[in-house]
């Protein structure tokens, strides 16, 4: 993973946010990705996001595997901690900190390659196990930095860039991700950072596994024609389900003045999300019918954008395994070690 | 060689039949009576129907090995006769269910046979199937009473401890020990020749095993977060450590847990979160086994270069892949010293039995954070799932954790600039900081090519700089694990290394060779890197034996590379057939080697 420092220039009238950053102040190393890379407007609508929502870049994890979109956790925030994992186990790396630190915000960032092939595993059982994260999926069809072959996504048909076409089925994170039981469910387009930076405000307030697939093409390998994941492709095909709105919870409620059909979902935080449908019947917390929703939008050659299912009562790892709500990491030895007395009685039991 | 409290018996059974709880019951029964006993378990890797075998071993001398001989045996399975009965010393006995004809498989000169119908008095005795089979264990717990002089008012007691709530099936337990104990009296010559007599040998030892151990040891570290999958022989020691987190770690206040359990999907998720949770400054383990330990490859190298603690107990089984998963091995040594891809060498601790699991299981937390390094604990299946006879554990409330070069935020203030790399005090360890301490010691982890500053790098000599640090971070931590159990007689030419387990079994065989004019210095391997004491211990000796229970001389080769004393100057002598080992092997390779050398 490449990085190149840049270099500290300051505009004095740059907007500040309720912590007083400027929006270069969540900014990381330059990118060494590709030019027009979609992974680098994902990271600009990541930096957008954070500096709206006043996250505190030290109170925030930034989490990585291996592969194009795992060098971008270098790209946003550098006064956060990041770790930069091994090829698809960002999400175990992710479980283990959260379980020791409850009280950081998990961004990761993963690609197709890294969730849905070497580790389509690990990203399962983070969702099954709800470690309370962010998971951007960027997802191109294509491995890039191996220059151009099929990832498990890549519809069939697809055309690599030499000319071979996709005949395997693809693995769909929003369909899987539904199945296996996720609490949030969303998929945009890294070229849309009007829908892309709400859901990415939503995913960060909602407590739980909160998953993001983005369609973000590879100039490189994957934004020709015949790509299903290209610029030219998305523009064309993507269909919105549900437009949000997200409102931090210190910000004024300001309703949509054109829409009647507004489900307003209120976050654990206590901040809502305002999701309007495009379709009237859209149910944003119904399952099956997120389910449907997204395989007739497939049949019909569309790609289901928008936030796509959202459930609030979900339990998370830490729900799950009843832990105290001071970290784990931060509980003082005393408080852990039973001691002599106790080791002292105890030995009577093994007599 | 058997005598008053000095012999040994094995019970043949069928697993899944109940005689695992009968069997620790006569042992506990032993210890009791202040007699040294050790068992050992010899299972199946299967839930019900395949052979079993629990060896006791009394010795009022203490040796807690691997019996060298069973001088009585209690044939209860026919698939296995023909071998049980060939396990009997000359001389010994055995014991099997004449509720039916005597088999002629049981039938060998030299031996006495001793017959009770357990069988036919459990079904006279009890209406239900489930009763006449599992009580049909504690009757031949009431024979072994009378033939072996066991207490009957100690395991009256035991009994009563055990079921006391329990009234229908606490008074079918006492019928069923009278059922074997008053038949074996009336029909049997009891006691045998060799029997037990009450001792004061036990009073300040317990009986546990390895894997509860290392689990308590995990408790009183600190330690935090536990991720695992289960696989045997490890299962047991995360187990142990829910039971007493359940116990010690719940908040009394909010009811909640002061720990963190996950069970992953596979080793390496286990590993990954374990990694995971000591970056954020939990002192977090996993525990596994072989088959574990090659999947978690990876990840171990993403630790020791990244420089994250991180604890691996590893409960050795027989390879290799799956090999037998049930029986015992040292044969992980060589890919835990060097485990990874590319130069990695990792801190290993080779406790030899529950009470150094418990004390080692302390120390691999310590050592993790002090060298911000993966460190292994390397039982096995001997030690973890067997109960030994250890002194009672202690503590010792003055312990505090060695949470190793950790910047807080206000030590952070006073840096000019962190640089998460860079040693400062010459020892090759450099200070990490836990994230959430605040802005100025964020860093980015990468296991990619790094320099100093964590920064990535694809330049030679920044990548050096790091490389060449953890090598003097490694020679620093030779210096600081446990140094190597030594015990020296004057003069002594020949010299005996060994290594975990095998402790208990060497020692005996040391103490044999003495009884035959043999004087041999011993060494025992507590920690990987070695110390200098180490290599001293192998140029002093012009006989040095290597003895491990696996194939390929792993410890032999380990102690070659490391300490340049060339490989074919060391006799290995190798006992991988699964079984814990005894006293024979060594005694039998020494006496040999010494009587072909020319004097």
């Amino acid at each position: 993973m490449t990085s190149i420092t840049k270099p500290p220039v300051r505009h004095p009238g740059l907007p500040r946010n309720a912590l007083g950053l400027t929006k270069r102040d969540y900014e990381g190393a330059m990118s060494t990705l590709c030019a027009g890379c979609g992974h680098d407007s994902v990271t600009a609508a990541l930096i957008q996001s954070f500096w709206e929502l006043d996250l505190p870049p030290d109170r925030a994890a930034k989490m990585s595997g291996i592969g194009c979109s795992s060098k971008t956790t270098a790209y946003f925030m550098k006064e956060s901690h990041g770790f930069n994992s091994v090829h698809g186990r960002m999400p175990s790396v992710t479980s283990g900190a959260n379980a020791a630190n409850r009280d950081l915000t998990y961004i990761g960032i993963s690609g197709d390659g890294d969730s849905l092939s070497i580790g389509l595993g690990q990203l399962c059982h983070a969702i099954r196990r709800n470690v309370n994260m962010l998971y951007m999926l960027e997802n191109n069809g294509v491995y890039g930095l191996t220059k151009g072959q099929f990832s498990a996504s890549a519809d069939i048909g697809s055309m690599s860039k030499k000319g071979e076409a996709n005949e395997q089925a693809p693995i769909d994170p929003v369909l899987l991700a539904l199945t296996l039981g996720a609490s949030f469910v969303a998929r945009s387009f890294s070229g849309d950072k009007t829908q892309l930076v709400p859901i990415i405000k939503a995913g960060l307030s909602h407590r739980g596994f909160a998953l993001i697939d983005v369609i973000s093409p590879c100039v490189s390998f994957n934004d020709h024609d015949g790509s299903t994941k290209s610029y030219a492709y998305m523009r064309e095909h993507e269909m919105e389900a549900v437009d949000a709105d997200f409102v931090p919870l210190r910000r004024e409620i300001i309703l949509p003045e054109d829409h009647a059909a507004v489900t307003v979902v209120q976050l654990h935080d206590g901040s809502t999300v305002r999701l309007r449908s495009t379709s009237p019947d859209y149910n944003p917390t119904d399952r099956e019918k997120a389910y449907k929703h997204v395989r007739s939008c497939q049949k019909r050659g569309e790609v289901a954008t928008g936030l796509l299912f959202i459930d609030e009562a979900g339990r998370d790892l830490h729900d799950m395994n009843r832990t105290v709500k001071t970290p784990l990491a931060e509980l003082p030895f005393e408080t852990l070690c039973p001691g002599k007395g106790a080791m002292d009685a105890l030995m009577e039991r093994y007599r | 060689m058997s005598g008053i409290n000095d012999f040994a018996f094995k019970m043949a059974t069928v697993n899944g039949t109940g005689s695992a709880s009968a069997n620790s019951l006569l042992m506990q029964a032993i210890f009791r009576m202040g007699i040294p006993v050790t068992g050992k378990n010899i299972f199946p890797s299967n839930i019900q129907g395949l052979p079993t075998w629990y060896e006791i071993r009394v010795s009022k001398d203490g040796y807690t090995a691997r019996p060298p001989e069973i001088d009585l045996v209690v044939a209860l399975n026919p698939s296995t006769y023909a071998k049980d009965v060939a396990t009997v010393r000359p001389g010994g006995y055995l014991l099997y269910d004449s509720s039916w004809p005597l088999d002629p498989t049981l039938v060998r000169p030299g031996i006495t046979i001793l017959g009770v119908p357990f069988g036919q008095m459990c079904i006279q005795t009890f209406e239900r199937d489930r009763d006449r089979t599992l009580l049909r264990n504690i009757a031949y717990v009431g024979a072994l009473a009378a033939l072996l002089k066991i207490d009957m008012q100690v395991v009256e007691v035991m009994l009563n401890e055990k079921y006391g709530k329990k009234k229908a099936l606490l008074k079918a337990n006492h019928t069923a020990i009278r059922l074997g104990y008053d038949y074996a009296t009336a029909h049997l010559e009891c006691p045998l020749p060799f029997h037990l007599e009450h001792l004061d040998k036990t009073s300040n030892a317990i009986l546990i095993d390895g894997n509860t151990a290392c689990a308590l040891g995990a408790v009183y570290a600190g330690a935090t977060v536990g991720a695992w999958y289960p696989i045997t022989p490890s299962t047991s020691l995360m187990e142990s450590f829910k039971g007493f987190c359940e116990r010690y770690r719940v908040d009394a206040e909010s009811g909640l847990n002061k720990y963190c359990i996950l069970q992953a999907e596979d080793e390496l998720s286990a590993a990954g979160i374990t990694i995971g949770a000591g970056w954020m400054g939990a002192r977090a383990f996993t525990n596994t086994s072989g088959p574990g330990i090659s999947l978690m490859q990876e990840f171990i190298g993403l630790a020791y270069y990244t420089e994250i603690p991180a604890v691996f107990f590893d409960v050795q089984r027989c390879g290799p892949a799956t090999g037998m998963p049930t029986r015992t091995q040292q044969a992980d040594l060589m890919s835990l010293a060097y485990a990874s891809h590319g130069d990695t060498k990792h801190i290993v601790l080779f406790p030899a039995n529950p009470a150094e699991c418990f004390e080692m299981a302390v120390t691999a937390f310590d050592l993790a954070e002090r060298f911000q390094t993966p460190v292994f604990v390397a039982s096995d299946l001997d030690i973890g799932m067997n109960d030994w006879m250890v002194p009672r554990l202690q503590w010792d409330d003055s312990y505090r954790p060695d949470r190793g070069k950790v910047l807080d935020s206000a030590a952070l203030e006073k840096v000019k600039k962190f640089s998460r790399y860079s040693d400062v005090d010459g020892d090759g360890i450099a200070a990490r900081t836990l994230p959430g301490s605040g802005a100025k010691g964020a860093y980015f982890v990468r296991g990619s090519g790094h320099d100093k500053h964590a920064a990535y790098t694809e330049d030679s000599d920044a990548y050096l700089e790091v490389v060449n640090r953890l090598v003097l971070k490694f020679e620093t931590a030779a210096l600081t694990v446990p140094k190597p159990d030594m015990r020296l007689q004057d003069g002594s030419e020949t010299g005996v290394v060994t290594i975990g387990s095998c402790d208990a079994a060497v020692r005996e065989a040391v103490d044999r060779l003495r009884e035959q004019g043999v004087h041999v210095d011993f060494m025992r391997i507590k920690s990987f890197p070695f110390g200098p004491e180490v290599r001293d211990f192998l140029a002093r000796h012009a006989n040095t034996f290597v003895i491990e229970q696996n194939r390929d001389a792993q410890l032999r080769a380990l102690l070659a590379i490391e300490t340049g004393i060339p490989r074919d100057l060391m006799i290995p002598v190798l006992d991988y057939s699964g079984m814990p080992l005894t006293c024979t092997a060594l005694v039998a390779a020494v006496t040999k080697y010494l009587a072909e050398v020319p004097a």
